[in-house]
């Protein structure tokens, strides 16, 4: 108990030391908001002038960062220049469908890397180790945004699934049934990109946890005593092999806002990634340190998860602590 | 050779705080031993695991501090030696360790092993080590055809040779065996033993030899001291350890002796 | 003057069940009254292993025979192919390795052959086995009762609790005080003999008729290795349990086994009593191990 509250206070230092660097990194590139409206002869060196002074671009650094964080404390993290709102509505829905994506997409890739790699691991023949590892290596050598395209040529050519976006016209006429459908029939090809990019490095961490455990002395013994194979790998090895497949389940989470990234931009999923990529290019920079701090949060909860996790699976590291 | 003993310790604790909340307790692996090794004698220190037989040797060699208590080695106080002399005594004393493959790096081969205390000390140039190196390996028993392979390519009482070679690189005084004969078959400690008994003859060496095999001990040591829960309870030659233990750990360690007939030989077994 | 005396020790491993006037370093066999068929009968078990293109012969031409309740002593240094003639006849030999020739049977039935369920189902319900070290063959991950009580679940068509009864009454039998407290313990919680102990109880938990022990006092304290050493012996004479001990320690095969048989080079090179093999012994390579053991200036006072 006492380590989780020490966690938490180090994942508010961290917290205020991403948004100090963020801001920091934002005031030292080229440009903000209304550099492009200064090119714009039409538009005059006052006007531009006063925009920046209503929004306080004008201040000095530190008075800025303090407003901002006020504004956190307020709800609305911060207010963002090219849509004229606060950052915290445009975020939420957005942050709500990425999750929905990549949640849905790493809960797919562990289901498949554990029996993946649980078979690699304990295959006697040489052929399927061979063909596992090639496959994965292809995977593991192909970018997700080629992945990305290449499953939206599929849905184009074949028509079997839509071609990107999240719902289809006349979503909101469909009956709740109709729309989770429909909302399930968008969700297949990028959830599928994410996982085909994710399951080569998942696989190839349970392989290697098992193949090191299938080979422990206790896992020959349990044969010994007669225990069918199956148990043996499924009852033994794999609870003995877990460890570092929980952590890393943990750091899974963490990466849950960013993975997304590429594909969504690509397949028009409307989550975090089209509109990072917009903040960016129009330097609407608290809409860049809204999101960068939800990811940061979502990283610092998946290594106290990963700890926990660890806790509770294996009691030689419980013991260690109570 | 003078009359004075090699090492004496008096009173060595060492006391490790547990991190468990629970038992605040801290656990005691030495309570105050006392214990005097003269030179170019072998003594056994055997016990049980959990005596406390390990941390002694790693603090008589330094690698950990002991909570109070003196080490006088040939009259100059151990545990507050700093750099230099820390240095010098630590060539005069030397630790085997039980598991050689685990001591020993596996990417070096066996001359490089060998050579390599050396090495870190800057004696010597390259040609001059290596040929110290092979003359310490003869020294041990191993033929020059070993001397490029690696650790793992060797049988175990091979390897545990190559790690007395190496400890051997520095001409010490003490050599400590930790466990040095565990895990071995028994015609390799016999093997082991000899080369041991051997090099001490030659080198003026003296020995402390760390085990839980009492019947072991009691052939290859002069006198054996029982480690009982952090303490030195006895301390006598085998043979009178055997005859008339009187510590209940003793007599418990005597009982637990395995025997085997003896060889019906003329010639003296082991 | 207080303290203990051997004769305490002695009685504590007599009141574990033992037989009131067995000793525990001499196991005592059944009489024989006929010809009784083999518990175990080996023949001309030759295996190799196939490491890159030629094979390597592991072991060549052993022969052997186990009575039901013998003690059998399996002398031999560490590659000699003792370790290869237990997995043989547990069938558990790895994947590189074959039998070339040769039969095992086990109660008349030849083993050699016959499919891989077949020979799981013997494993560990009328074949045991003790591995050497009972630190890593315990999942550190699982309490130690559930492993026990699962050996139960994998040969006995019941329910769980009944397993778990079984499996307490295993514990109970190898000596472990307060079983039902143990039951829940993890193995990093409990002593080396105590591990022992619990590994033993997975062994003999469906009653087995033989069981195989690779250098199962290996790893231990002189102290605990008398203590196990004592319990085989009694659970033998109390179970009527067949034992095969392969160790590279003479003194221990002395202790518990009433016939010893040499192993060299994967070949047996001499059989007879501990007296006799380690006595009088004829092969040069058991005069060469009986030579190296090292024994104490004087034999230490007997019970």
């Amino acid at each position: 108990m006492a380590r989780l509250a020490r966690r938490a206070l180090h994942g508010l230092f961290v917290l205020f030391g991403v948004s100090v660097l963020s801001f920091v990194l934002v005031e030292l590139a080229p440009g903000d908001f209304y550099a492009e409206m200064r090119l714009d002869p039409r538009i005059s060196e006052a006007t531009v002038r006063a925009l920046r002074a209503r929004h306080g671009l004008d201040r000095p650094l530190p008075e800025r960062y303090l407003r901002w964080v006020a504004s956190l404390a307020r709800g609305e993290l911060g207010y963002s220049f090219a849509y004229g709102t606060p950052v915290a509505p445009l975020l939420w829905p957005r942050l709500r469908n990425t999750l929905l994506l990549t949640g849905t997409a790493t809960a797919a890739a562990w289901a498949l890397a554990i029996p993946i790699g649980v078979w690699w691991a304990s295959a006697r023949g040489p052929a399927v180790r061979r063909s596992l590892s090639v496959l994965m290596a292809t995977l593991l050598a192909i970018p997700d945004i080629l992945l990305a395209l290449a499953l939206l040529l599929l849905a184009v050519r074949t028509g079997w699934f839509p071609a990107g976006g999240m719902t289809s016209v006349g979503y909101e006429q469909l009956s709740r049934a109709a729309r989770f459908r429909d909302v399930v029939s968008h969700l297949v090809l990028p959830a599928s990109a994410l996982v085909l990019c994710v399951l080569p490095a998942l696989t190839r961490h349970v392989r290697a946890s098992m193949a090191s455990t299938l080979e422990a002395p206790f896992v020959q013994a349990a044969r010994g005593h007669g225990i069918p194979e199956w148990r043996v790998v499924f009852g033994h090895a794999l609870p003995a092999a877990a460890n570092p497949l929980v952590s890393l389940f943990g750091l899974s989470v963490a990466t849950l806002t960013s993975m997304s990234l590429l594909v969504e931009i690509v397949m028009s999923w409307p989550g975090l990634g089209p509109l990072l990529l917009e903040a960016i290019l129009a330097r609407d920079f608290h809409l860049v340190l809204g999101l960068v701090l939800a990811s940061t949060v979502l990283l610092l909860a998946g290594n106290v998860l990963a700890d926990v996790l660890l806790l509770a699976a294996d009691p030689r590291i419980r013991a260690e602590e109570t | 050779m003078s009359d004075e003993p090699l090492v004496t310790i008096r009173g060595l604790t060492k006391r490790y705080r547990r991190r468990a909340a629970a038992s605040s307790a801290p656990v005691e692996a030495l309570a105050g031993v006392d214990l005097t090794i003269e030179r170019g004698r072998v003594l056994a220190l055997v016990g049980e695991s959990g005596s406390g037989k390990s941390t002694l040797a790693r603090c008589l060699v330094r690698l950990e501090e002991p909570t109070s208590g003196e080490i006088h080695y040939e009259g100059t106080e151990v545990c507050s030696l700093r750099g230099e002399a820390l240095r010098a005594f630590r060539e005069r004393v030397q630790l085997l360790f039980q598991d050689s493959a685990a001591a020993l790096s596996p990417r070096l081969t066996a001359s490089e092993i060998v050579s390599e205390p050396l090495e870190i000390l800057g004696r010597g140039d390259a040609a001059q080590r290596r040929r110290r190196a092979l003359e310490l390996m003869e020294t041990v028993g191993l033929s020059s055809a070993e001397a490029d392979r690696r650790p793992l390519d060797l049988s175990g009482g091979q390897r545990q040779r190559l790690a007395i070679a190496r400890a051997l690189a520095l001409k010490p005084r003490l050599l400590i065996l930790d466990e040095a004969f565990a895990g071995l078959d028994a015609s390799i400690q016999a093997q082991v033993a000899a080369v041991l008994q051997d090099l001490r003859r030659r080198e003026g060496l003296t020995y402390l030899c760390i085990s839980h095999d009492l019947a072991l001990m009691s052939v290859f040591a002069d006198e054996v001291a029982i480690l009982f829960e952090g303490r030195i309870v006895e301390r006598a030659e085998a043979a009178r350890l055997f005859a008339a233990p009187a510590h209940f750990h003793t007599r418990a360690l005597v009982a637990a002796v395995l025997s085997v007939p003896p060889l019906a030989e003329a010639t003296a077994t082991s | 003057m207080g303290g203990r005396d051997p004769g305490k020790i002695i009685g504590r491993f007599r009141r574990q069940g033992a037989n009131r006037h067995s000793e525990f370093r001499t196991a005592r066999a059944p009489p024989y009254h006929a010809r009784v068929p083999g518990l175990l009968e080996v023949t001309d078990l030759a295996v190799a292993y196939e490491a890159g293109g030629s094979p390597a012969p592991a072991i060549s031409d052993v022969t052997l025979g186990i009575e039901a309740g013998e003690a059998v002593g399996l002398l031999g240094e560490s590659g000699g192919g003792k370790s290869t003639l237990l997995l043989a006849v547990l069938g558990l030999l790895p994947p590189h390795a074959r039998v070339i020739r040769g039969s095992i049977r086990w109660r008349g039935r030849e083993l050699i052959g016959l499919p891989p369920s077949e020979r799981r189902r013997l494993r560990g319900a009328e074949i045991a086995i003790v591995f050497q070290d009972p630190a890593l063959a315990l999942n550190p991950v699982r309490r130690v009762g559930s492993q026990v009580a699962e050996v139960a679940r994998a040969h006995r068509a019941q329910g769980a609790a009944r397993c778990r009864a079984d499996a307490l009454a295993a514990l109970a039998e190898v000596g472990l005080p307060d079983p039902d407290r143990l039951y829940h313990a993890y193995p990093h919680e409990l002593s080396g003999g105590q591990r022992q102990r619990v590994v033993l109880a997975q062994a003999l938990c469906c009653r087995p008729a033989l069981l195989l022990a690779d250098e199962p006092t290996a790893s231990l304290d002189s102290t605990t290795q008398a203590e196990v050493l004592a319990l085989l012996s009694s659970l033998q004479s109390r179970l009527g349990l067949a034992v095969l001990m392969a160790s590279h320690d003479l003194g221990a095969l002395a202790a518990l086994a009433r016939r010893v048989l040499v192993m060299y080079a994967g070949a047996l090179v001499e059989e007879g009593t501990p007296a006799e093999v380690f006595g009088a012994p004829r092969h040069p390579h058991s005069r060469a191990l009986s030579r190296a053991y090292p024994r104490p200036p004087r034999p230490p006072r007997s019970a």
